[in-house]
């Protein structure tokens, strides 16, 4: 690891006047990513700004039709939290299934969120939820949000602070995992919500996460597996490495998808 | 340099690190305690797992500073008193360790997974070992010691 | 027999230490005044080093030196050497390009050691490594594939078309013989896939010169610490061997990786000297998986000949084995005297021939890993087996049992003597455990489910404990493979034993101590078994090859014959009896048909005082040593059934059942025994389902240089095993044992892919067979399958 300074703000207004301040300052959520990224050596950031101590940012709240979930709350208190498991148990079995037992006690939905790595799983259930993500400046819509591998709309000084979900009709999280890292080679987030039908992937797609509107489409029409087991995404957008091929990562996500529809609730 | 304190195995702890410094490094480095090991640099062997205020987390995926105020326990503080914990017995009377490198990981694992899950099975323990590499016991004897050790503690 | 002695599954001793945390492997050590080493490596395959630049790393923080091969050239230190040498077919010697401590002109892999920094804390070192600016010119890189082809780059000038060897065994006529009067032949092509060994405890060392002894030491993660001393001695020439004692302490997992000597050890040793304090280095993950020794990697083709009632005529194989970069310590006996002479089989087939081609690559040194040679071997045989029952419809447990070797001893024609095995007792035992009878059963209601079922067998047999030393001499081997023990006895009675072999996980502490404890009624507290240094254990050839119970238990046994016997002896002067009178019995020297007794401790103190019997003609003292050279290799064997589930949508494949039935002979501790086998399984199935070394064909780099992209067999990826032993007691060594380390994963690979291939109905699948390379062979697959 390269050095740097580290700060540990003790509310949200001070993180983000250090995050204003500090030159190539990172925010530390759980660090579950970022850490490993650092040891690597594939990051140099001159500051980090944990967000640790901000308990503000950890919360779970079930209000009207919707879960809100502070930025900071690990993967591990959304998998456990009982007003998810009612409203939304396809994302607390979502989050039962990131990394490992000792990865959810630490990391957050919000540092998932803010790296949008094309294999973690939140971004899927976030864009086929249509969930609200609100910001130290903004609120931006699922859509606007992720902006291809690594990137998203959030500027530079600007920090998650919750995400709001709608309570679905029904949805469903499968993921089919790399067989080294764990992480999602494809992973296929189904919603019914009340604003409509939403089919996304992570871990396939070269731009990230993605939806699926000949699926969603479908689905509309027929809310069955077999609806959309003729659809298969183009294997030019799909990513290809040693664990299998943009062939075999589109193919995948029809298979997934059919599993995710089925198992819907 | 900044300075950090914290519990561990329920004593005050406290020394200079840098910013950089990770939590595994502290404890093995600083305070000595060598029971924790490093067995990757991806965080995905679980031989460091310590727990953290009660909860299972990869010190070698944590900066000592986040640790500041917390309060740790590393394999040396399982063994309250000196008398072994189940899991720790359980592995011993299973045969759920060879070379006894990733035991420390394993075993505050699997205490960590108990506390969360008293009524395991077999293929929920597997499940919950996927943070946790072992090269030689094939994981059948660890398996099994789990169980064991998750009945007795039930019991 | 005491209730800790041989056949009991007694607990573990070691366990204590190691689940409180307080074992203490190398990285655990520091000594005063420690220095931190960190190696500047390869980037490039292949590449010529133009120049070193070290000024702005002699000036970052902390730098005390940094070390590149002109300095081990100019202290007069040698390269690392392969202790095996092979001969090609035309006689001449293999072609063993030098393996440099440091690389000074050349660099011939991702990872090759080029310079050492040495600083005060790692990160200084990190960061000054950084600073150094090595110019390289960059030279093609060289894979396993084309490696032999015509005008491929030269990895070392001294082998020509990159073969260090092409070697033979068998008799070629005859076997060319048997083919043509074959009603069938069958034909297969395979690779054996390279692995990583990934021992959970990453290689380190400390060198620590001690100026006023003029002594060094070094703490190794070594599987045999006197080997590591008399290369470092002998041939490099770090120091003369009685000024070098090399401590291998707990040691995290070896399974062959830590026999080795490697430059990283050797130049903590030698630079601790020159800066006149300790080193200390510690690989990380990533180091490991560029500079560990790989395992397997063999592109082979193989035909076997049949009668027209299945018996096998002849086998020929015809093998390409990737050596790497450079040859590691044991590197040319693995796919030569490890492999060819296994190609038998449990079977009785009278001619077989092997070639195999050892080359040169710009790859990670080959060398043994768990198996050696014997699961590259097992899965030619068990393979081209399976394709030639399926091809002739004979029942492939069927067509094995008609060609089993069924009378002991029995020479086949690749040097091997098997002296005793029941192969038909563990297929028996195999088929009824795995209940064979109802697989078509289950085969069909998975078909109900959408999922495809299939069956795989492997009846593997290997050798262990290779021996004896003057037969291994002959074939090439540079040292002995015998193993020493000394049981001192002290005054008190208490026992310690010094043996040659190491444990890094096999349990010795516990397993070695159950031996004592049978042959003199101690319990196992008043037992200490001392092994890994060299300043305490006088000499010893260490742990690999399934060979510490063959082997180095024997050898604690024959030291106990000898200290049994003096001990009589002065019992019997002692109780004013005759020698052949006095037996030792439950911890007690008694005279047969009286009550005259005498307790161990009563016994062993009047050893040491002297005092009662004719110190004349019985030296005081009680402590006898012995070396063991046993008379044959041990042949372990065993029947894996494997039964797998595969999701034809995805391309997954389940292990839904998995039987080994295994004959080990004699048996120490059950309970250590089978954990031997599930981790042995688990590495094997690991090489059929999930792991793998891949190197660019282009640039040589590591593909899979992590745990997030070289695939770790997890917990999740297995059922519970079933297991069962058939004994045979071994001949060639006074307990009868056979070895249990490698068996795992030397038959199950094939056991695994004879499913597989069962379950789609294809011929082949190459290891591993992933989700992605299953669902293709479906989509490929001539006859389609129900989803």
């Amino acid at each position: 690891m390269y050095q740097f300074d580290y700060h540990r703000p003790a509310n949200l207004k001070e993180a983000a006047e250090l995050l204003t301040k500090c030159d190539e300052a990172k925010i530390l959520a759980g660090g579950q990513t970022l850490i490993p990224t650092l040891k690597q050596r594939l990051a140099m950031p001159s500051d980090l700004i944990d967000l640790g101590a901000l308990k503000e940012l950890s919360f779970i709240k079930a209000e009207g039709d919707a879960i809100m979930i502070g930025a900071a709350t690990p993967h591990a208190d959304v998998a456990v939290n009982a007003d998810v498991r009612k409203h939304l148990p396809s994302l607390a079995k979502l989050a039962e299934g990131i990394g490992d037992p000792a990865v959810r006690h630490k990391g957050t939905i919000g540092g998932s969120l803010a790296n949008n790595d094309p294999s973690a799983d939140y971004p899927a259930a976030v864009l086929a939820l249509d969930a609200k993500i609100h910001t130290t400046k903004r609120l931006i819509e699922a859509d606007e949000f992720f902006k291809g591998m690594f990137e998203t709309a959030l500027g530079e000084d600007e920090i998650i602070t919750e995400i709001t979900f709608p309570h679905p009709k029904r949805a469903a999280y499968v993921k089919f995992p790399n067989p080294a890292s764990r992480y999602a080679m494809v992973g296929v987030f189904v919603a019914e919500t009340p604003m409509g039908i939403r089919v996304a992937v992570t871990g396939a797609g070269q731009e990230g996460v993605f939806r699926v509107k000949e699926m969603e489409d479908a689905l509309a029409k027929d809310w069955s597996a077999d609806a959309i087991s003729g659809i298969k995404v183009p294997a030019e957008n799909m990513l290809s490495d040693l664990h299998g091929d943009a062939e075999y990562r589109a193919h995948l996500v029809t298979v997934i998808a059919k599993r995710a529809v089925a198992a819907a609730i | 340099m900044p300075v950090v304190t914290m519990t561990v195995n329920g004593k005050s702890v406290s020394g200079e690190v840098e910013g950089r410094t990770l939590l595994v490094n502290f404890i093995r480095d600083q305070l000595n305690l060598t029971g924790t090991h490093v067995g990757c640099d991806t965080s995905q062997c679980g031989a460091c797992v310590v727990h953290i205020d009660g909860k299972a987390v990869k010190s070698c995926a944590t900066l000592a500073l986040q640790a500041d105020g917390a309060d740790v326990t590393t394999i040396e503080g399982l063994a309250a008193g000196g008398d072994l914990h189940p899991v720790q017995r359980a592995f011993k009377e299973h045969h759920g360790l060879q070379c006894g490198f990733c035991t420390p990981g394993m075993i505050m694992t699997a205490v960590d997974m108990i506390r969360r899950k008293p009524e395991l099975d077999e293929k929920t323990v597997r499940e919950e070992l996927e943070g946790n590499l072992c090269r030689c016991t094939g994981y059948h004897n660890i398996v099994k010691a789990i169980l064991a050790a998750s009945e007795e503690m039930r019991a | 027999m005491s209730e800790w002695g041989i056949g009991k599954p007694v607990r573990r001793r070691e366990d204590d230490r190691f689940i409180r945390g307080r074992g203490q492997y190398t990285d655990d050590i520091n000594r005063p005044n420690q220095t931190h080493a960190v190696f500047v490596r390869s980037p490039h395959a292949h590449a010529l080093i133009r120049s070193i630049d070290l000024e702005e790393a002699n000036a970052a923080p902390g730098v005390l030196a940094i070390l590149t091969g002109k300095d081990v050239a100019e202290d007069g230190l040698a390269g690392l050497i392969c202790g095996w040498t092979v001969h090609s077919k035309d006689g001449s010697e293999m072609k063993a390009g030098g393996h440099p401590i440091l690389a000074a002109e050349k660099v011939r892999y991702v990872g090759d050691h080029v310079v050492l920094v040495l600083a005060e804390t790692k990160a200084q070192a990190l960061a000054a490594a950084d600073l150094v600016l090595v110019d390289y010119e960059p030279l093609p890189a060289v894979s396993l594939k084309n490696s032999t082809e015509p005008g491929s780059a030269q990895v070392h000038d001294e082998a020509p078309g990159n073969l260090c060897f092409e070697w033979e065994l068998g008799d070629k006529a005859a076997t060319e013989d048997a083919f043509s009067k074959a009603a069938r032949t069958v034909s297969i092509d395979l690779a054996n896939n390279r692995l990583v060994p990934n021992a959970m405890e990453p290689r380190a060392a400390i060198g620590d010169y001690d100026a006023g002894r003029d002594e060094y030491t070094l703490w190794t993660t070594s599987q045999n610490p006197h080997v590591a001393r008399l290369v470092l001695s002998a041939f490099v020439g770090v120091a003369p061997e009685h000024k070098l004692r090399v401590i291998a302490p707990d040691v995290g997992g070896g399974f062959g990786s830590k026999i080795f000597i490697y430059p990283e050890e050797t130049a903590c040793a030698w630079a601790s000297k020159k800066i006149g304090r300790p080193i200390k280095w510690t690989a990380d993950r990533s180091e490991a998986f560029l500079a560990d020794a790989h395992g397997r990697d063999h592109l082979s083709h193989a035909e076997l000949a049949l009668d027209e009632d299945g018996k096998f005529l002849g086998l020929k194989v015809k093998t390409k084995a990737n050596l790497g970069a450079y040859l590691s310590t044991f590197s040319a006996a693995v796919p030569t005297y490890l492999y060819g002479t296994l190609l038998s089989g449990q079977y009785d087939i009278p001619a077989i021939y092997v070639e195999v081609d050892g080359v040169y690559t710009t790859t990670s040194p080959v060398d043994a890993y768990r198996g050696a040679g014997r699961p590259e071997a097992t899965y030619i045989v068990e393979r081209i087996v399976e394709t030639a029952a399926r091809e002739t419809g004979f029942d492939p447990a069927e067509m094995r049992r008609m060609n089993f070797v069924k009378t002991f001893p029995h020479q086949t024609p690749v040097i091997m003597n098997y002296d005793i095995g029941d192969f038909e007792a563990s297929l028996d035992k195999a088929l009824e455990v795995a209940d064979y009878a109802g697989f078509p059963d289950r085969k069909e209601e998975a078909a109900k489910r959408g999922k495809l079922r299939g069956i795989g067998f492997s009846t593997y047999i290997e050798a262990c404990g290779i021996a004896p030393s003057a037969a291994v001499g002959s074939l090439g081997a540079g040292v002995g493979l015998w193993e020493s023990a000394e049981v001192q006895v002290a005054p008190t009675g208490k026992i310690e034993v010094f043996t040659g072999s190491h444990s890094h996980g096999q349990g010795h502490e516990t397993t070695f101590a159950q031996l004592v404890s049978e042959r003199t009624g101690l319990p196992l507290e008043d037992i200490e078994i001392i092994h890994g240094d060299t300043g305490r254990v006088q000499f010893g050839m260490g742990t690999y090859g399934s060979r510490s119970g063959a082997v180095g238990m024997s050898a604690i046994f024959k030291a106990i014959d000898k200290v049994e016997a003096k001990a009589r002896k002065i019992a019997a002067q002692l109780m004013e009896a005759a020698e052949d009178d006095v037996v030792l019995e439950n911890g007690a020297f008694t005279v047969k048909g009286t009550d005259k007794s005498l307790s161990w401790p009563e016994v062993t103190l009047a050893a040491y005082t002297g005092h009662g019997f004719d110190t004349a003609e019985i030296e005081p003292g009680l402590k006898e040593s012995a070396f063991y050279d046993p008379l044959n290799f041990t042949f372990p064997a065993g029947c894996h059934i494997c039964e797998v589930e595969i999701d034809p949508e995805t391309g997954v494949t389940e292990i839904v059942n998995f039987t080994a039935i295994d004959d080990f002979g004699t048996i120490i501790n059950p309970m250590i025994v089978e954990g031997q086998v599930h981790g042995g399984l688990v590495q094997g199935i690991g090489q059929a389902l999930y792991e793998h070394g891949i190197y660019d064909e282009e640039s040589g780099q590591l593909m899979t240089g992590s745990f997030m992209d070289y695939c770790m067999p997890r917990a999740d990826n297995f059922p519970g095993f079933k297991l069962g032993f058939t004994p045979t007691v071994c001949p060639s060594n006074p307990m009868g044992m056979k070895g249990c380390g490698e068996a795992g994963a030397i038959g199950s690979p094939p056991a695994v892919i004879n499913a597989i291939t069962d379950a789609l109905g294809i011929k082949d699948i190459p290891m591993p067979a992933t989700p992605a390379r299953v669902w293709a062979a479906i989509q490929n697959s001539a006859t389609p399958k129900a989803a």
